[in-house]
Protein backbone atom coordinates (compact mmCIF):
# COMPACT_ATOMS: atom_id res chain seq x y z
CA UNK A 1 0.00 0.00 0.00
CA UNK A 2 1.24 3.47 -0.89
CA UNK A 3 0.46 6.28 1.50
CA UNK A 4 -1.04 8.88 1.98
CA UNK A 5 -4.32 7.02 2.33
CA UNK A 6 -6.51 9.92 1.26
CA UNK A 7 -8.60 9.69 4.43
CA UNK A 8 -9.92 13.26 4.36
CA UNK A 9 -13.26 13.15 6.14
CA UNK A 10 -14.86 15.01 9.07
CA UNK A 11 -13.98 11.99 11.24
CA UNK A 12 -10.29 12.10 10.34
CA UNK A 13 -10.31 15.83 11.08
CA UNK A 14 -11.81 15.21 14.51
CA UNK A 15 -9.45 12.30 15.30
CA UNK A 16 -6.22 14.11 14.38
CA UNK A 17 -7.53 17.36 15.86
CA UNK A 18 -8.24 15.67 19.20
CA UNK A 19 -4.73 14.16 19.27
CA UNK A 20 -3.20 17.52 18.25
CA UNK A 21 -5.09 19.46 20.95
CA UNK A 22 -4.34 16.82 23.58
CA UNK A 23 -0.59 16.84 22.91
CA UNK A 24 -0.35 20.65 22.75
CA UNK A 25 -2.20 20.97 26.06
CA UNK A 26 -0.07 18.34 27.82
CA UNK A 27 3.07 19.90 26.35
CA UNK A 28 2.13 23.18 28.02
CA UNK A 29 1.59 25.03 24.74
CA UNK A 30 -1.87 26.35 25.66
CA UNK A 31 -0.24 28.80 28.03
CA UNK A 32 0.33 32.35 26.74
CA UNK A 33 2.79 33.06 29.53
CA UNK A 34 5.05 30.21 28.41
CA UNK A 35 4.58 30.88 24.67
CA UNK A 36 5.49 34.56 24.93
CA UNK A 37 8.39 33.71 27.28
CA UNK A 38 10.01 31.83 24.37
CA UNK A 39 10.13 35.11 22.46
CA UNK A 40 11.98 36.70 25.40
CA UNK A 41 14.25 33.61 25.50
CA UNK A 42 13.13 32.85 29.07
CA UNK A 43 11.57 29.48 28.22
CA UNK A 44 12.59 27.05 25.49
CA UNK A 45 9.51 24.81 25.46
CA UNK A 46 8.12 26.13 22.15
CA UNK A 47 11.38 25.73 20.27
CA UNK A 48 12.15 22.27 21.66
CA UNK A 49 8.62 20.91 21.10
CA UNK A 50 8.32 22.33 17.58
CA UNK A 51 11.72 21.27 16.31
CA UNK A 52 11.53 17.83 17.85
CA UNK A 53 8.10 17.39 16.20
CA UNK A 54 9.36 18.60 12.81
CA UNK A 55 12.34 16.23 12.96
CA UNK A 56 10.22 13.23 14.02
CA UNK A 57 7.59 13.85 11.32
CA UNK A 58 10.12 14.71 8.60
CA UNK A 59 12.34 11.77 9.56
CA UNK A 60 9.35 9.41 9.53
CA UNK A 61 8.18 10.62 6.12
CA UNK A 62 11.72 10.42 4.75
CA UNK A 63 12.28 6.84 5.95
CA UNK A 64 8.85 5.68 4.75
CA UNK A 65 9.50 7.27 1.38
CA UNK A 66 12.86 5.51 1.23
CA UNK A 67 11.09 2.23 1.99
CA UNK A 68 8.67 2.91 -0.85
CA UNK A 69 5.66 3.27 1.43
CA UNK A 70 5.06 6.99 0.94
CA UNK A 71 4.72 8.87 -2.30
CA UNK A 72 6.32 12.25 -1.55
CA UNK A 73 4.73 13.86 -4.63
CA UNK A 74 1.29 13.29 -3.09
CA UNK A 75 2.17 15.19 0.09
CA UNK A 76 1.15 18.83 0.31
CA UNK A 77 4.27 21.00 0.23
CA UNK A 78 3.48 24.74 0.49
CA UNK A 79 5.07 27.18 -1.96
CA UNK A 80 7.12 30.18 -0.80
CA UNK A 81 5.99 33.69 -1.65
CA UNK A 82 9.06 35.26 -0.12
CA UNK A 83 7.67 38.60 1.14
CA UNK A 84 4.21 37.33 2.05
CA UNK A 85 5.54 34.23 3.83
CA UNK A 86 8.11 36.28 5.75
CA UNK A 87 5.74 39.18 6.58
CA UNK A 88 2.92 36.82 7.59
CA UNK A 89 5.31 34.94 9.86
CA UNK A 90 6.48 38.23 11.38
CA UNK A 91 2.90 39.31 12.09
CA UNK A 92 1.98 35.94 13.64
CA UNK A 93 5.13 36.32 15.79
CA UNK A 94 4.06 39.87 16.74
CA UNK A 95 0.62 38.52 17.65
CA UNK A 96 2.27 36.07 20.03
CA UNK A 97 4.46 38.79 21.56
CA UNK A 98 1.40 40.97 22.17
CA UNK A 99 -1.38 38.47 22.87
CA UNK A 100 0.55 35.37 23.96
CA UNK A 101 -0.78 32.85 21.42
CA UNK A 102 -0.81 31.79 17.80
CA UNK A 103 -4.02 30.62 16.10
CA UNK A 104 -3.87 26.95 17.20
CA UNK A 105 -2.58 27.55 20.72
CA UNK A 106 -5.34 30.09 21.41
CA UNK A 107 -7.86 27.26 20.94
CA UNK A 108 -5.85 25.05 23.31
CA UNK A 109 -5.58 27.84 25.90
CA UNK A 110 -9.28 28.64 25.61
CA UNK A 111 -10.19 24.96 26.18
CA UNK A 112 -8.61 25.12 29.67
CA UNK A 113 -10.75 28.15 30.57
CA UNK A 114 -8.47 31.00 29.47
CA UNK A 115 -10.71 33.90 28.52
CA UNK A 116 -7.77 35.70 26.91
CA UNK A 117 -7.48 32.67 24.59
CA UNK A 118 -11.13 33.06 23.58
CA UNK A 119 -10.63 36.81 22.99
CA UNK A 120 -7.48 36.10 20.94
CA UNK A 121 -9.52 33.72 18.74
CA UNK A 122 -12.19 36.41 18.21
CA UNK A 123 -9.31 38.71 17.23
CA UNK A 124 -8.21 36.14 14.63
CA UNK A 125 -11.64 36.31 12.96
CA UNK A 126 -11.51 40.13 12.98
CA UNK A 127 -8.00 39.99 11.52
CA UNK A 128 -9.29 37.91 8.60
CA UNK A 129 -12.06 40.49 8.00
CA UNK A 130 -9.48 43.32 7.98
CA UNK A 131 -7.35 41.28 5.55
CA UNK A 132 -10.35 40.68 3.26
CA UNK A 133 -11.08 44.43 3.27
CA UNK A 134 -7.51 45.22 2.23
CA UNK A 135 -7.17 42.27 -0.17
CA UNK A 136 -7.16 44.14 -3.52
CA UNK A 137 -4.36 46.46 -2.33
CA UNK A 138 -2.38 43.60 -0.83
CA UNK A 139 -2.49 41.31 -3.86
CA UNK A 140 0.74 42.50 -5.53
CA UNK A 141 2.60 41.88 -2.25
CA UNK A 142 0.99 38.46 -1.74
CA UNK A 143 2.10 37.18 -5.13
CA UNK A 144 5.55 38.82 -5.21
CA UNK A 145 8.79 36.79 -5.34
CA UNK A 146 7.06 33.43 -5.74
CA UNK A 147 9.43 30.49 -5.37
CA UNK A 148 9.23 27.26 -7.36
CA UNK A 149 6.09 25.19 -6.65
CA UNK A 150 6.38 22.96 -3.58
CA UNK A 151 10.08 23.66 -3.12
CA UNK A 152 11.91 21.85 -0.31
CA UNK A 153 15.07 23.05 1.43
CA UNK A 154 16.93 20.31 -0.42
CA UNK A 155 15.78 21.75 -3.77
CA UNK A 156 16.74 25.26 -2.64
CA UNK A 157 20.21 24.34 -1.41
CA UNK A 158 20.86 21.64 -4.06
CA UNK A 159 21.54 19.03 -1.40
CA UNK A 160 19.67 15.79 -0.65
CA UNK A 161 16.75 16.10 1.78
CA UNK A 162 18.46 13.47 3.94
CA UNK A 163 21.30 15.93 4.51
CA UNK A 164 18.78 18.69 5.32
CA UNK A 165 17.37 16.36 7.97
CA UNK A 166 20.84 15.75 9.42
CA UNK A 167 21.48 19.53 9.53
CA UNK A 168 18.13 20.11 11.27
CA UNK A 169 18.91 17.45 13.87
CA UNK A 170 22.33 19.02 14.44
CA UNK A 171 20.72 22.46 14.85
CA UNK A 172 18.08 21.18 17.26
CA UNK A 173 20.66 19.31 19.34
CA UNK A 174 22.88 22.41 19.44
CA UNK A 175 20.06 24.73 20.55
CA UNK A 176 18.78 22.11 22.99
CA UNK A 177 22.28 21.87 24.48
CA UNK A 178 22.80 25.65 24.61
CA UNK A 179 19.43 26.13 26.31
CA UNK A 180 19.83 23.14 28.65
CA UNK A 181 20.36 25.32 31.72
CA UNK A 182 17.27 27.39 31.01
CA UNK A 183 14.52 25.06 29.81
CA UNK A 184 12.32 27.27 31.97
CA UNK A 185 13.86 30.33 33.58
CA UNK A 186 13.16 30.84 37.26
CA UNK A 187 12.21 34.43 36.47
CA UNK A 188 8.91 33.26 35.00
CA UNK A 189 6.31 31.24 36.83
CA UNK A 190 3.82 29.98 34.29
CA UNK A 191 1.12 28.05 36.08
CA UNK A 192 0.83 25.09 33.71
CA UNK B 1 -9.27 19.36 44.86
CA UNK B 2 -8.33 17.55 41.72
CA UNK B 3 -4.78 16.35 41.30
CA UNK B 4 -2.87 18.55 38.88
CA UNK B 5 -0.35 16.89 36.61
CA UNK B 6 2.85 18.63 35.50
CA UNK B 7 3.31 19.24 31.77
CA UNK B 8 5.29 16.78 29.69
CA UNK B 9 9.00 17.21 29.10
CA UNK B 10 9.41 19.29 25.92
CA UNK B 11 11.19 16.52 23.99
CA UNK B 12 8.56 13.95 24.99
CA UNK B 13 5.82 16.36 23.87
CA UNK B 14 7.79 17.01 20.67
CA UNK B 15 8.02 13.30 19.82
CA UNK B 16 4.28 12.86 20.54
CA UNK B 17 3.44 15.89 18.40
CA UNK B 18 5.72 14.64 15.62
CA UNK B 19 3.98 11.26 15.61
CA UNK B 20 0.53 12.91 15.44
CA UNK B 21 1.77 15.10 12.58
CA UNK B 22 3.28 12.08 10.80
CA UNK B 23 0.00 10.17 11.23
CA UNK B 24 -1.93 13.10 9.77
CA UNK B 25 0.33 13.20 6.70
CA UNK B 26 0.07 9.43 6.17
CA UNK B 27 -3.72 9.53 6.43
CA UNK B 28 -4.55 12.75 4.58
CA UNK B 29 -1.49 13.84 2.57
CA UNK B 30 -1.41 17.19 4.36
CA UNK B 31 -0.49 18.31 7.84
CA UNK B 32 -2.24 20.02 10.74
CA UNK B 33 -3.44 23.60 10.68
CA UNK B 34 -5.49 26.12 12.59
CA UNK B 35 -5.92 29.52 10.92
CA UNK B 36 -8.22 28.09 8.22
CA UNK B 37 -10.99 27.89 10.81
CA UNK B 38 -11.13 31.56 11.83
CA UNK B 39 -10.99 32.26 8.09
CA UNK B 40 -14.03 30.01 7.52
CA UNK B 41 -15.84 31.64 10.45
CA UNK B 42 -15.07 35.12 9.06
CA UNK B 43 -16.43 34.10 5.63
CA UNK B 44 -19.59 32.53 7.12
CA UNK B 45 -20.23 35.49 9.46
CA UNK B 46 -19.58 38.00 6.71
CA UNK B 47 -21.96 36.06 4.44
CA UNK B 48 -24.67 36.15 7.11
CA UNK B 49 -24.28 39.87 7.88
CA UNK B 50 -23.47 41.33 4.45
CA UNK B 51 -24.04 38.78 1.66
CA UNK B 52 -23.65 41.25 -1.22
CA UNK B 53 -20.39 42.72 0.06
CA UNK B 54 -19.07 39.22 0.82
CA UNK B 55 -19.86 37.92 -2.67
CA UNK B 56 -18.05 40.86 -4.27
CA UNK B 57 -14.99 40.62 -1.99
CA UNK B 58 -11.95 39.28 -3.79
CA UNK B 59 -10.86 37.10 -0.87
CA UNK B 60 -14.09 35.94 0.80
CA UNK B 61 -16.21 35.87 -2.37
CA UNK B 62 -14.75 32.66 -3.86
CA UNK B 63 -15.34 30.89 -0.50
CA UNK B 64 -19.11 31.51 -0.64
CA UNK B 65 -19.73 31.51 -4.40
CA UNK B 66 -22.20 29.02 -5.87
CA UNK B 67 -23.78 28.37 -2.47
CA UNK B 68 -20.54 26.96 -1.01
CA UNK B 69 -20.42 26.66 2.78
CA UNK B 70 -17.06 27.85 4.09
CA UNK B 71 -17.59 25.96 7.37
CA UNK B 72 -17.92 22.67 5.48
CA UNK B 73 -14.17 22.06 5.57
CA UNK B 74 -11.73 19.50 7.00
CA UNK B 75 -9.88 22.22 8.96
CA UNK B 76 -13.08 23.18 10.83
CA UNK B 77 -13.48 19.59 12.06
CA UNK B 78 -9.79 19.46 12.93
CA UNK B 79 -9.92 22.65 15.03
CA UNK B 80 -13.13 21.45 16.71
CA UNK B 81 -11.21 18.27 17.55
CA UNK B 82 -8.33 20.40 18.90
CA UNK B 83 -10.70 22.07 21.33
CA UNK B 84 -12.09 18.68 22.44
CA UNK B 85 -8.64 17.11 22.77
CA UNK B 86 -7.30 20.09 24.73
CA UNK B 87 -10.37 19.99 26.97
CA UNK B 88 -9.87 16.28 27.70
CA UNK B 89 -6.16 16.86 28.41
CA UNK B 90 -6.81 19.86 30.65
CA UNK B 91 -9.50 17.95 32.54
CA UNK B 92 -7.27 14.91 32.94
CA UNK B 93 -4.46 17.13 34.23
CA UNK B 94 -6.79 19.03 36.57
CA UNK B 95 -6.11 22.32 34.80
CA UNK B 96 -9.56 23.59 33.88
CA UNK B 97 -10.31 26.93 35.51
CA UNK B 98 -11.86 30.15 34.22
CA UNK B 99 -9.21 32.86 34.26
CA UNK B 100 -7.86 35.79 32.33
CA UNK B 101 -4.13 35.36 31.83
CA UNK B 102 -2.24 37.40 29.24
CA UNK B 103 0.32 40.05 30.21
CA UNK B 104 0.37 39.75 34.01
CA UNK B 105 1.47 43.33 34.67
CA UNK B 106 -1.73 44.67 33.11
CA UNK B 107 -5.19 44.86 34.63
CA UNK B 108 -8.12 42.93 33.18
CA UNK B 109 -9.05 45.48 30.49
CA UNK B 110 -5.44 45.69 29.32
CA UNK B 111 -5.08 41.92 29.15
CA UNK B 112 -8.26 41.62 27.09
CA UNK B 113 -7.12 44.47 24.84
CA UNK B 114 -3.72 42.86 24.26
CA UNK B 115 -5.36 39.49 23.54
CA UNK B 116 -7.68 41.09 20.98
CA UNK B 117 -4.89 43.10 19.31
CA UNK B 118 -2.62 40.04 19.26
CA UNK B 119 -5.40 38.01 17.67
CA UNK B 120 -6.02 40.63 14.97
CA UNK B 121 -2.29 40.79 14.12
CA UNK B 122 -2.08 37.00 14.04
CA UNK B 123 -5.30 36.49 12.05
CA UNK B 124 -4.23 39.13 9.51
CA UNK B 125 -0.68 37.77 9.35
CA UNK B 126 -1.77 34.16 8.85
CA UNK B 127 -3.78 35.26 5.78
CA UNK B 128 -0.79 37.17 4.37
CA UNK B 129 1.35 34.03 4.62
CA UNK B 130 -1.58 31.65 3.86
CA UNK B 131 -0.84 29.62 6.99
CA UNK B 132 0.13 29.90 10.64
CA UNK B 133 2.61 28.32 13.03
CA UNK B 134 0.78 24.98 12.65
CA UNK B 135 -0.09 24.95 8.97
CA UNK B 136 3.11 26.48 7.61
CA UNK B 137 5.70 26.27 10.40
CA UNK B 138 5.02 22.79 11.73
CA UNK B 139 3.42 21.09 8.71
CA UNK B 140 5.62 22.86 6.15
CA UNK B 141 8.64 21.98 8.27
CA UNK B 142 7.63 18.30 8.31
CA UNK B 143 7.90 18.10 4.50
CA UNK B 144 11.08 20.24 4.61
CA UNK B 145 9.30 23.01 2.63
CA UNK B 146 11.29 26.19 2.13
CA UNK B 147 8.06 28.10 2.89
CA UNK B 148 7.82 26.53 6.35
CA UNK B 149 11.31 27.65 7.34
CA UNK B 150 10.94 31.13 5.79
CA UNK B 151 7.77 31.50 7.88
CA UNK B 152 9.53 30.30 11.05
CA UNK B 153 12.42 32.74 10.51
CA UNK B 154 9.96 35.66 10.25
CA UNK B 155 7.97 34.30 13.18
CA UNK B 156 10.87 33.88 15.62
CA UNK B 157 12.87 36.97 14.60
CA UNK B 158 10.02 39.49 14.60
CA UNK B 159 8.40 37.66 17.53
CA UNK B 160 11.58 38.27 19.54
CA UNK B 161 11.59 41.97 18.53
CA UNK B 162 7.96 42.26 19.68
CA UNK B 163 8.75 40.22 22.79
CA UNK B 164 11.51 42.71 23.64
CA UNK B 165 9.18 45.70 23.36
CA UNK B 166 6.35 44.03 25.30
CA UNK B 167 8.55 42.51 28.02
CA UNK B 168 7.52 44.94 30.75
CA UNK B 169 3.86 43.93 30.33
CA UNK B 170 4.64 40.23 30.83
CA UNK B 171 6.28 39.00 34.00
Amino acid sequence: MILPAGWITPLSGLVFGILFGFVLQRGGLGNGCRLSAQLRLKDWTVFNVMFTAIIVAAGGLYILQFAGLVSWSELYVPTTYLWATLLGGALVGAGMGVGGYCPGTSVVGAAAGRIDGIVFFIGLVLGVVVFAGMFPGLQPLLNAAAGPQAQTLGDLLHIPNGLVLVLLIAGAVLVGWLSRRAPTSKSISCAD
Amino acid sequence: MMKTRPIWNAHVAGVALGLVLLGTFLATGHGLGASGTPTAIAAAASQAVAPTATASNGYLGPMVSGGAHPMDAWIVWEVLGMGIGALIAAWWAGRIRWRIEGPTNLKTAGRIGFALLGGVLSGFGARVSAGCTSGLGLSGGAVLATAGFVFLIGFFLFGMVTGFFTRRFWQ
